[in-house]
């Protein structure tokens, strides 16, 4: 298997869905990242047949409504030292403000400039169906 | 239970018991409309109706001047400043200065809710897109309460495009919540009421819901026909909307078998849902429902503004 060093200080994104890891890699414009990065793709797993993996060599804040949004089953370790210090948990969120559009091409939230868009969950089952807070119209996050 | 300040954006705004309030008040100003002339004195309706809509805003307008109040706005966006793309938020802003309490028609779904995020002053929503008209559905209520009595106990149908019928699935979803209420749902199939909320009313109430095409069948055990409109730019064919269009309209051969005391609704306007033979016909209270609408607005400026209306008739 593909050996990759383990970080010293940094940040572990695991067990993102086998294809999000680059689109995560662009959300988080780690491209533009001045330290170390890598993005492991098809890794195996023994939870998800395979999986793709972020490390960042560098201590950042890490927007996690965004990776809830597109999977709960990602799990972010903060790594100090060579040792996971803290496992943050990441939860699908009840409420999203801002981070995508309302589908109805009718609401208020698609023209006027001075609302942002704002969501609540309504179903959790296989879809993540959030409700427009202006118009109820139910709009699935698609990264 | 206090209205005084608030916002009527989404008829779910209101508890079933500030909707008996305010539905109550309404009663009490048809029997005695002339005691209320005076409740809003001094007080002053904004009306921004960013589309046209006549009917709503004259009957706004009627129940606001018929309680002593006035009122200002626009029934035409393109004539005013915010047609230069001012946002909804400083309109809203100013016109609370302006006005006490603002009624807003726009076509864009949601814009009264954002208009209430920034309103110094309650805001009615006068219809958004194909989203929310509460004030017709306390309109259709009134109606139903005023001239049967109650608003439990009905089995009341629905006749046309069920489908993309805002007043229906409005009216539909505060009725579920009353006692003893059975739906009867006639459409064409393209028009059906849509499956994910006759799901929920299933399950969350309950309901007994009967779907059939045929109106005849079941028109001779119903408290209230309400027969909405079919609009021809719904189908995708033309064949479909000519054998569907006839097969709904209401004449009065139809109503042979039905009771002598239900009510046959509509929203208006009509187009010819609905013969012009059955208007004489007692049980067609589309006319008197449009009556309603000023007073059921009455009641929901005076309600919302906290003007004293514990008036003594003569
Ligand atoms: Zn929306």
């Amino acid at each position: 298997m593909l050996k990759v060093n383990s970080i010293n200080r940094g940040i572990v994104i695991d067990h993102i869905p086998v294809g999000k890891g680059i689109k995560i890699f662009d959300k988080l414009k780690l491209n533009e990242a001045d330290f170390p990065v890598v993005l492991l793709m098809n890794v195996s797993s023994n939870i998800s047949q395979k999986k793709d993996i972020i490390k960042i060599e560098n201590v950042m804040d890490i927007d996690l409504t965004l990776l809830g949004l597109i999977d709960s089953n990602i799990t972010v370790n903060i790594i100090d030292d060579n040792k996971i210090i803290e496992k943050k948990k990441v939860e699908i969120p009840g409420d999203v403000t801002g981070m995508f559009k309302c589908k109805n091409s009718r609401c208020i939230s698609n023209f006027d400039d001075y609302v942002t868009p704002k969501f609540k969950l309504v179903h959790k089952n296989s879809k993540l169906l959030y409700s427009c807070e202006y118009c109820d119209e139910l709009t699935t996050y698609v990264l | 239970m206090i209205l005084k300040g608030r916002h009527l954006i989404d008829q779910n705004d209101l508890s079933l018991e500030e909707l008996d309030q305010v539905l109550a008040l309404a009663e009490k100003m048809v029997d005695d409309r002339d005691a209320y002339s005076k409740v809003c004195d001094g007080k002053i309706l904004g009306t921004l109706f960013y589309e046209p809509s006549t009917r709503t805003r004259l009957s706004f307008e009627s129940a606001m001047l018929r309680m002593g109040g006035s009122v200002l706005g626009f029934s035409d966006a393109s004539a005013s400043s915010v047609a230069k793309g001012e946002s909804i938020a400083d309109t809203i802003r100013v016109a609370g200065v302006y006005a006490d309490a603002v009624v807003m028609r726009h076509p864009k779904e949601g814009a009264p809710k954002l208009a209430s995020q920034f309103s110094p002053v309650p805001v009615i929503n006068g219809g958004d897109g194909g989203h929310q008209h509460p004030t017709q559905t306390l309109t259709d209520l009134l109606t139903i309460r005023r001239l049967k009595g109650r608003l439990d106990n009905l089995k009341v149908a629905f006749c046309g495009d069920l489908k993309f019928g805002r007043t229906v699935h409005s009216l539909v979803s505060t009725l579920a919540k009353l006692p003893n209420i059975q739906f009867v749902f006639i459409s064409p199939d393209e028009l059906k009421f849509p499956k994910h909320m006759k799901e929920h009313l299933i399950e969350t109430y309950d309901i007994e819901v009967i779907e059939t095409q045929d109106l005849e069948s079941v028109i001779d055990d119903l408290d209230i026909l309400y027969m909405t409109r079919i609009q021809k730019e719904r189908f995708f064919n033309e064949a479909d909307y000519v054998r569907l269009k006839d097969s709904y309209i209401l004449e009065r051969s139809k109503l042979k078998t039905a009771k002598q005391d239900m009510l046959i609704m509509h929203p208006l306007p009509r187009v010819n849902e609905i013969s012009y033979d059955v208007d004489d016909d007692n049980r067609a209270v589309y006319f008197q429902q449009a009556e309603f609408g000023v007073y059921v607005r009455m009641a929901l400026i005076a309600l919302l503004l906290g003007v004293d209306t514990d008036v003594k008739g003569e």
